[in-house]
């Protein structure tokens, strides 16, 4: 046994060891307590529970499975102190071509593909998808790398015209009576008793994967060294260019799938779909810790931060509050969660 | 207790309570989560006097002087003003309070003029209420005139050199009218005139009764510049001495608490094959036809005024900046070196000038940094970081370079400089270089530290690595160097061997 095994467990210069607690924790307790608000508020008010009731369960992962996907990929572009606010108008493009490689044939609305391209396995759909969505991140990542200007304009040109591809792709008509084996894939399947949408399975797998993704291994490393110092990175022997060329393009394969999810859900697609997402994408991983500054961020936390966007929304309906007053008091809690997380950061690292 | 804001009235209206000490601090304490960084510590600095901080990195000093400069609040302990107990709590209450700080990392608006700079918050106003300009610019003239400083008020602060910011924070810190004035380390990035004026300038506001605190790790200057000199350790108050009546020997035993035999021990090793070879390294505009040679188990020492572009050359041989022309062969053969990472690929390592521009990942931890260059080449498989074998060979390596840490996952930015260093120095060793490039590798580091780092390098050479060591510290290059290349405005003036070099051979071909 070398001695450096032996002295494991034990602190380096025998210098008092900090306890630490994992950064979510105190995410965690601000989606606790946002629960029992809605909670007690819910028997106040309504007489009933808020949380014990499997259908709204449901409800609230439902409603967040699609932006959760676009958050998970987003996190990982603000860790390199980027952002990507394609991923909504994304959405809507890829839901529209991949929703016209699903259509059935028995229709008496427009296929807006040619005849033969109907009643395709729905992997067709699925790849054309994920494809698109990583073309379109690959486009965003090679623009920053290659032209060095800020993530925010490449991506919101990319935002933009990404709309525009969704209308012209059929003139504004929606793409509607697509394939029941594709709609399969929005749908719920019950699990004792639970009816758990399958976007939410895809959810926490995508979850857990890039988790994976950014704890254990190379690209997860290099992808927080840039966005802590990119010079260091580069000197550090890191190719910055094309690591973010990596980073943007895994962003838009989830904002593909999210647009695959939307689409199988709704049973159809409209090039409207996904207005916003990229903001409530944004606002989960600030909620649950990323720093927009770069180099903080976990999966974990976006994680969370989804839910908390999930419970609030779904609380408010259940409590019946108006919609105007949902969106205004949900920019409150964005901001105050980030300030209540950024005050607890500045606590935590002080500088000796 | 005084308020700040009555000591700042009681300061206007002129009736200063005359004390002998301007500034006296005892029972100081401080405490970090995990690290007691002041334990009762105290403090005195008299009227007119320039008193020295010793002390390794880790010591306490910079905690000390920010608890002065207002930006920390001590725990426990008394804080006496020109006599008066008081209590700060801002920076902004300790420079109203007529203490200035200089900081190491320099502290000004890169696009602001260096009027703007000086008088920011402070800006004169003309009638109707806006900044009167002209107003500005003659009061930053007086300013500057006094202190016998030949900069221009209204050129961005970005485009002057490291030396003449310093200027602008010192011109900035008197127009406060401050009493105490704090430096950091004011001559780590100077040149020796530079320097020179820059003391006189201390000397001069010392004959205008400012006390000045000095913290150094340059023992030399201490005899120069200092009248007292206070050692701390270990977060501990040490000694006050006058500086008339210690030796050398005397402080580096209160610093370290042991004994220090020899600075420079580059050991005599055996001198192996030539290892790099470069030919006509050009980088347009800034040097030119580079040729020098590095053999296995050989230091060469690159020496030369700061600008000269000793760091330029180091950046392109590691692929930093792309040579415009030239060519680099490694054992023989010549490669293409176009970014770090084919550098790194050919074995070679680059620790940076600039610690925090250039080395540390602030918000990563220490094992982050630590291992974030050798993942490049090594401890990955199909992409996962084989973690357990590389925290155990990265903290084997931290102990080796003695880092002072309770753990690996200590944030990086809680540690001190010289630990700083240790980890970036760590960074590199784990990537086992055969060609080790260090950019001023001690500045800004403790005499302690300061010798680890050097037995290290000399113990690699043994190794066989070939050393390239830039260094603006003369008694270092010349003790660890085999061989010095001295530079001058992007030109290799000369070749000295061990032998033959010494400080005035130095001067002489890197001023030309």
């Amino acid at each position: 046994m070398t001695d450096v095994q032996k002295d494991q467990g034990k602190s380096l210069t025998g210098l008092k060891k900090v306890r630490r607690f994992p950064p979510e924790f105190s995410i965690l307790l601000v989606l606790f307590g946002i629960i029992l608000v809605f909670e007690i508020l819910g028997w106040y008010f309504i007489g009933q529970s808020f949380i014990a009731n499997k259908q709204r369960i449901s409800i609230i992962v439902l409603q967040v499975a699609v932006t959760g996907i676009i958050a998970i990929g987003v996190t990982q572009v603000i860790i390199t102190a980027g952002v990507d606010l394609s991923s909504g108008s994304m959405v809507g493009f890829i839901a529209m071509v991949a929703a016209s490689f699903a259509q059935v044939s028995t229709n008496d609305r427009a296929v807006f593909l040619s005849n033969g391209w109907v009643d395709l396995n729905p992997l067709w759909a699925i790849a054309v998808g994920l494809a698109l969505g990583a073309l379109l991140g690959a486009v965003n990542g090679f623009i920053i790398a290659k032209t060095k200007i800020p993530p925010f304009i490449a991506t919101l040109g990319m935002m933009v015209s990404a709309r525009g591809l969704a209308k012209w792709y059929t003139l504004g008509q929606p793409v509607a009576l697509l394939t029941d084996s594709f709609s399969w894939f929005g749908h719920s399947f019950p699990i004792m008793g639970f009816p758990v949408p399958r976007p939410v399975i895809v959810f926490l797998i995508v979850a857990i994967i890039f988790h994976i993704l950014l704890t254990y291994t190379r690209y997860g490393k290099f992808t927080y060294a840039i966005g802590a110092n990119p010079q260091a990175a580069r000197v550090s022997g890191i190719n910055i260019g094309n690591h973010l060329i990596k980073v943007y393009t895994l962003a838009g394969l989830l904002s593909g799938l999210a647009a695959v999810m939307t689409a199988a859900r709704a049973e159809s697609a409209q090039p409207g779909m996904g207005v916003g997402y990229e903001l409530d994408a944004i606002a989960s991983c600030v909620i649950g810790g990323t720093s927009l500054a770069g180099g903080v961020g976990r999966i974990t936390g976006t994680f969370i931060g989804t839910i908390i966007l999930g419970v609030v929304t779904s609380g408010f309906t259940f409590l019946q509050v108006g919609a105007y007053y949902q969106e205004i008091v949900k920019g409150i809690i964005i901001v105050s969660a980030v300030v209540i997380d950024q005050h607890r950061q500045n606590k935590r690292r002080k500088v000796s | 207790m005084v308020s700040p804001s009555t000591m700042k009235a009681v300061r206007e209206s002129g009736a200063v309570p005359n004390a002998e000490y301007v500034l006296e601090v005892e029972n100081v304490r401080k405490e970090f989560p995990g690290v007691l960084a002041l334990d009762n510590v105290q403090f005195k600095l008299r009227r007119g006097t320039v008193h020295a901080l010793m002390g390794e990195n880790g010591a306490g000093k910079s905690t000390l002087m920010k608890i002065i400069a207002g930006i920390y609040t001590p725990d426990s302990g008394s804080f006496k003003l020109r006599g008066v107990d008081i209590r700060l709590t801002s920076p902004l209450d300790a420079l109203e309070n007529g203490i200035a700080m200089i900081h190491q990392e320099l502290n000004l608006m890169g696009p602001m003029t260096v009027a703007e700079n000086i008088w920011i918050r402070r800006e004169p106003k003309n009638t109707w209420g806006f900044i009167s300009h002209s107003e500005m610019r003659s009061r930053t003239e007086d300013l500057l005139k006094r202190l016998n400083i030949d900069i221009d008020p209204m050129v961005e602060v970005g485009t002057l050199s490291v030396a003449n910011r310093q200027m602008v924070e010192i011109a900035k810190a008197v127009s406060f009218n401050s009493d105490v004035l704090i430096m950091d380390e004011p001559t780590s990035a100077l040149t020796e005139k530079e320097v020179a004026h820059l003391f006189s300038i201390i000397k001069a506001l010392k004959a205008q009764g400012k006390g000045i605190i000095y913290i150094t790790h340059k023992m030399s200057e201490l005899f120069d510049i200092a009248d007292e000199v206070s050692v701390f350790r270990d977060g501990r108050y040490i000694a006050t001495k006058l500086s008339t009546e210690v030796k050398r020997d005397d402080i580096i035993r209160m610093m370290v608490g042991r004994e220090i035999t020899q600075m420079f021990p580059k050991e005599t090793v055996p001198i192996g094959n030539v290892k790099l070879s470069v030919k006509g390294l050009t980088l347009n505009g800034v040097f030119k036809d580079v040729t020098f040679d590095v053999r296995e188990g050989e230091i060469l020492g690159i020496a030369g005024l700061v600008g000269s572009g000793r760091s330029n050359i180091a950046e392109t041989l590691f692929g930093v900046t792309p040579a415009s022309s030239g060519t680099i062969e490694i054992d023989g053969k010549q490669i293409e070196i176009k970014s770090p990472g084919m550098a790194m690929k050919n074995g070679m390592a680059f620790l940076t000038e600039d610690r925090k521009d250039t080395g540390c990942f602030l918000l990563l931890d220490i094992q982050d940094n630590t291992q974030m260059a050798v993942l490049q080449n090594r401890y990955v498989n199909y992409g996962f970081v084989q973690q357990a074998q590389l925290s155990n060979d990265s903290q084997a390596m931290a102990q080796t370079l003695r880092v002072r840490t309770p753990d690996m996952q200590e944030p990086i930015m809680n540690l001190s400089g010289g630990n700083q260093q240790k980890v970036l120095i760590a960074r590199w060793l784990l990537t086992k270089p055969r060609i080790l490039i260090l950019d001023e590798p001690t500045r800004g580091i403790d005499v302690g530290a300061k010798a680890e780092i050097h037995r290290l390098v000399s113990e690699l050479a043994g190794q066989g690595v070939a050393v390239i060591m830039i260094s603006s510290e003369m008694p270092e290059v010349l003790g660890m160097s085999d061989r010095i290349m001295v530079v001058h405005e992007g030109r290799v003036t000369g070749f000295l061997d061990r032998k033959d070099a010494d400080q005035v051979k130095i001067m002489e071909l890197a001023s030309h």
